[in-house]
């Protein structure tokens, strides 16, 4: 049995960690619900952005945009969100999980856009070509950076280094519960509305289609970082609030030993002075 | 004249204004739009520049930078890449802006170094111009 002074330090280093654990659950429940903030914030815009789209749809337009052609498809190109810390329990090994499980069923060729470091640096150890990485987004991403990324990825789409791009991120339902998801971003599909008002256009529907689309993939990315980051602030809350509750189980347990072995300690040393003492008489 | 509509912007970092407003001046991509109450359905494309609007005799203004509107059922929906309310704008950093971007006008280098600093001229303008309004 282990003395009583190292368990003793044993204890004292479990507990420093519980405090550690402690501290970042706390952090990640203050940016958690900071991210389902900017999360709820950015919706009435993205709602909007579709909803023109939908009506711009109605059209009958003769000249359509590329963005919407769809092509056959050679290159697939995945675009993973995953976060740039770790210990956040399963988040990013759950999106990288289903993200490779895809790459493997996929025949065409795929390559990849990654944004975060942890997404970068499992793929790194792979074969699998990047065309961009993106990292050290923060805790709170701006729009400005969803919107360098989608240039990116239009681009690439443009000058045919993909013929179809997903969108690979997590989606937040709650903060113990979040989803990989995968999302076509390009081609866009023209979405299905019913007939509407007739309205007046400025310019023509065509212009503003190609003003519109590239801000509609701006906002998906937008949209699919921000679900991230509240994801991975509640991931994290969730994996260190079981890991102060472990510290604790483990400090309890510990201490049950320490005290075991103490209490031997103290009957030894009695038992010998009794039994000294016994030699005497 | 009678009445109002609502006059909401919406910007991706989340809602900045609605408002019941007797008058609104959009900036268009073709020019000016005044929108009034009972305005015909309408979708346009928007430029940088200043969002100007009727409320209780009182002329507030937005500086916007791009996006779209679109006018519906006696409202007015501002989709814009950014938005700030007069009141909100930084006269001091729009101004450092400008001079910024002035300066690197007038250094030239390449394509892209050129329109993104018309870009930032033209916003910081909009911001400068939107903030005239307050005191």
């Amino acid at each position: 049995m282990a003395g009583v002074r190292d368990i003793r330090r044993r204890i004292r280093s479990v507990r420093n960690m519980q405090q550690i654990t402690k501290a970042m659950k706390m952090v990640s429940a203050a940016k958690l619900r900071k991210a389902q903030q900017k999360l709820n914030a950015a919706r009435p815009y993205a709602h909007q952005l579709q909803g023109v789209l939908e009506r711009l749809s109605q059209v009958p337009g003769d000249t359509v945009h590329p963005l919407l052609i769809k092509r056959p498809v050679q290159k697939v190109v995945y675009v993973v969100i995953t976060s740039d810390r770790g210990l956040c329990g399963g988040y990013n090994s759950n999106l990288i999980r289903k993200t490779a499980g895809l790459i493997a069923e996929t025949p065409q060729e795929v390559k990849l856009v990654t944004v975060g470091r942890k997404g970068r640096d499992f793929f790194r150890r792979g074969k699998i070509e990047f065309l961009a990485e993106f990292v050290a987004l923060g805790d709170e991403p701006s729009y400005n950076q969803a919107k360098e990324i989608a240039q990116e990825v239009v681009r690439l789409y443009e000058q045919g280094e993909a013929d179809e791009v997903y969108l690979m991120y997590t989606e937040f339902v709650s903060a113990i519960n979040a989803r990989p998801t995968q999302v076509k971003l390009l081609p866009i599909e023209k979405p299905e509305g019913k007939q509407s008002k007739q309205y007046i256009f400025e310019p023509s529907p065509d212009e503003i289609l190609a003003s519109l689309l590239p801000k509609y993939v701006e906002t998906q990315i937008f949209r699919s970082i921000l679900e991230g980051k509240a994801s991975e602030q509640g991931a994290r809350m969730t994996a260190m609030s079981s890991a102060t509750d472990n510290a604790k189980d483990m400090i309890d347990r510990l201490s049950l030993i320490m005290n075991r072995a103490r209490q031997a300690a103290i009957t030894k040393e009695i038992s010998e002075i009794v039994g000294g003492a016994a030699a005497l008489d | 004249m009678a009445g109002t509509f609502s006059l909401r912007i919406v910007s991706p970092e989340g809602n900045v204004l609605k408002e019941d407003v007797e008058f609104a001046v959009i900036p268009g991509e073709l020019g000016e739009l005044g929108i009034l109450p009972n305005h015909a359905p309408l979708i346009a494309g928007m430029d940088i520049g200043v969002l100007r609007y009727n409320l209780n005799g009182a002329v507030k203004r937005v500086a916007v930078a791009g996006g779209f509107v679109e006018v519906i059922e006696n409202s007015a929906i501002v989709l814009a890449d950014t938005a700030e309310l007069s009141e909100d704008i930084d006269v001091a950093r729009a101004q450092e802006a400008r001079e910024r971007a002035k300066k690197r006008l007038s250094t030239r280098t390449n394509e892209i170094d050129v329109r993104r600093a018309e870009y930032a001229l033209r916003r910081a303008a909009a911001r400068i111009e939107a903030s005239v309004g307050k005191k």
